[in-house]
């Protein structure tokens, strides 16, 4: 199995603030990775970082033993790493298939001449775009709402759009920032399949930011908690679940 | 027979509706305008209005794609008309010496003033869109203002010796027979006349062709992606700031397009016709046709230019007139109740609840 994903002492400050010094973390291909710790402790800044949406102050990103830390935001999506947010963001004004096939818009190569004369080149491209995100749509049981604007789905299935764009994207690596957020338990049971389902049948890591330790004890393979910003603990959920110092962070001394 | 149907379906499509509706606007607008025409029932002060409004269209609806679809602000089509029209004007005094056919000649002129603006478009578009902000409306703001003072200190003749420019002061110093095209302030005088009212419907037509083949293509999908949510739109691998210049560039290249059809419809024209006014009332009419709404656009561009000549008997109060008109349409367009109204009439349900989430 190869490494995905490596992060060597990994470290961002605001101003005066360190927000996530000295990571180190390994992903490697097919599992599926917990990123746990309480509110504040630099989860999603971590997202933020390795999607550049902040450049690291410190430390070094390998993606597949490349160093990418130079990299900007669009490398990375290109490199193949995707994400989605903690607050849903959707392109609301957009149909459910128009906001998957955006996602595809590095697979398609046609010159913009070619989208005005509406070329052969043009056509073919977009017929398969739009022909793949159905298959998409139609895995993930969305098929039905495909012409139907982002914004007028309900909570659940706005946030399995937003996966399903990230998926557009193809990518190796899959970050979920909160996935169940808002979500009734029964929704939550279908993200777990959901979730499952991406892995087994695209082959790809996911590393997930979660709060409903049901959610991450049953679906991570491996966890690490961070808190204020540092690592605190990492290894399978039953040794998360009885380190003393993860107890003691989450619910004080 | 089902073929046909089927076609006419397709049109009809959420999709391709828009895009329909404001293609058959233009074509029977033009067809009975022709019909008018050749009757002899339209009054000269009419006709002569066609082509700059064929012109205020094309310029309104580029407009819109920078204002409508990328949701930035541009103050700057005067200054994009200005140097189409100026460049056209050259390009055809030189072109008459060579060639005979009008339109041939106009043609060239029209996509030598398209290209002039495109690269102002890059000029000014490069440094700018990276920003974030309101800094394209100041920076195109101050570029009709530039445009104008640099055109009004411009001096371009023609003599039998070739073409000849001069800055600040008149020194081409011509031979006798030459001929000025761009005297300083003064502007274009003897220009010769070639537009048509064809030519400006078929601007029309290609400006339309291009924002619509352009919206269904993935640059159109990763310029609403780049509006609606920029760090999203980078985060699923689209260069925003490309983007933002692609559609800025090609906005102002159309806009150079309609200054030529512009300019070519007078014989004489100064560089102060293209003034900070002429940006605003491009604005106005994108902004009450709707941003983003191309049928829009262009029914507001119609009606507000012919506004003011229809209240011409008013004289002096004409233009107070024409103000509160504009402010009535504001008000009554965001009038939240009468909104509403509209959408029950003719919105359907699906469409509503989505208006209603958002209040």
């Amino acid at each position: 199995m190869s490494r995905v994903l490596t992060c060597k002492n990994l470290g961002i400050d605001f101003g005066g603030l360190t927000a996530v010094n000295n990571l180190n973390m390994e992903i490697d291909e097919n599992e599926i990775i917990g990123l746990i710790g309480p509110n504040g402790a630099g989860k999603t800044t971590v997202f933020n970082l390795l999607t550049k949406v902040y450049v690291p102050s410190r430390g070094n990103i390998l993606f597949y033993d490349r160093d990418v830390t130079g990299d900007s935001t669009i490398q990375m999506s290109k490199s193949g790493i995707a994400r989605t947010f903690q607050n849903i963001r959707l392109f609301d004004r957009l149909s459910v298939i128009d906001n998957i096939v955006i996602g595809m818009h590095n697979k398609l190569s046609y010159s913009m001449l070619d989208g005005i004369f509406k070329t052969p080149k043009y056509r073919k491209q977009e017929k398969e775009a739009y022909a793949k995100a159905e298959d998409l749509l139609e895995i993930f049981d969305l098929k039905a709402d495909k012409d139907v604007l982002a914004s007028s789905l309900p909570y659940g299935k706005q946030r399995k759009l937003e996966i399903l764009r990230a998926l557009a994207t193809e990518p190796k690596l899959l970050l979920l920032d909160e996935p169940a957020a808002g979500m009734n338990p029964q929704e939550t049971e279908e993200l777990m399949n959901t979730i499952r389902l991406i892995r087994d049948r695209f082959h790809i890591a996911i590393l997930l930011i979660e709060h409903d330790m049901n959610l991450v004890m049953n679906i991570c393979e491996r966890i690490y908690v961070l808190n204020y910003g540092m690592l605190l603990a990492k290894g399978t959920p039953d040794e998360i679940r009885n380190d003393p110092k993860v107890i003691s962070a989450y619910l004080g001394d | 027979m089902n073929k046909v149907k089927e076609f006419i379906q397709y049109l009809f499509s959420p999709r391709k509706r828009s895009c329909t509706v404001s293609f058959l606007l233009t074509v029977v607008l033009y067809l009975v305008m022709s019909v008018l025409i050749a009757n002899g029932s339209v009054s000269s002060l009419i006709k002569g209005l066609l082509i700059p409004l064929c012109s205020y269209i094309v310029a309104a609806l580029a407009l819109n794609l920078t204002v409508g679809i990328l949701g930035d602000l541009s103050l700057g089509q005067a200054g994009f008309m200005s140097v189409g029209a100026f460049t056209g004007a050259v390009v055809s005094a030189v072109l008459q010496q060579h060639l005979d056919s009008n339109l041939l000649i106009l043609i060239i002129s029209i996509l030598a003033g398209t290209v002039m603006a495109a690269l102002f478009g890059v000029l000014v578009g490069v440094p700018v869109l990276k920003l974030e902000g309101d800094y394209l409306a100041i920076v195109t703001l101050a570029f009709g203002q530039i445009v104008k003072t640099l055109i009004s200190n411009f001096y371009v003749g023609i003599d039998s010796t070739g073409l000849k420019m001069s800055f600040i002061e008149d020194r081409t110093h011509l031979e006798a027979g030459g001929k000025m095209i761009i005297n300083g302030p003064s502007g274009l005088s003897g220009n010769t006349r070639m537009s048509t009212f064809a030519v400006g419907f078929v601007l029309i037509l290609i400006t339309l062709v291009v924002i619509y083949h352009l919206l269904e293509s993935r640059y159109g999908r990763a310029i609403l992606a780049t509006r609606d949510n920029k760090v999203v739109a980078l985060t699923v691998g689209i260069n925003t700031s490309k983007y933002k210049l692609i559609t800025f560039v090609i906005s102002a290249a159309l806009t150079g397009a309609a200054g030529v059809l512009y300019a070519m419809n007078f014989s004489s024209i100064t560089p102060a016709k293209f003034d900070f006014n002429l940006s605003i009332f491009i604005l106005i009419y994108v902004v009450l046709g709707g941003l983003g709404n191309m049928t829009g656009t262009i029914v507001s561009t119609i009606v507000l230019m012919l506004l003011p000549e229809l209240l011409r008997e008013l004289n002096d109060y004409r233009m107070i007139i024409y103000a509160l008109i504009l402010i009535a349409i504001m008000l009554i367009t965001n009038n939240r109740s009468l909104r509403s109204l509209y959408e029950r009439l003719f919105l359907r349900k699906e469409k509503r609840n989505v208006e209603s989430t958002d209040l």
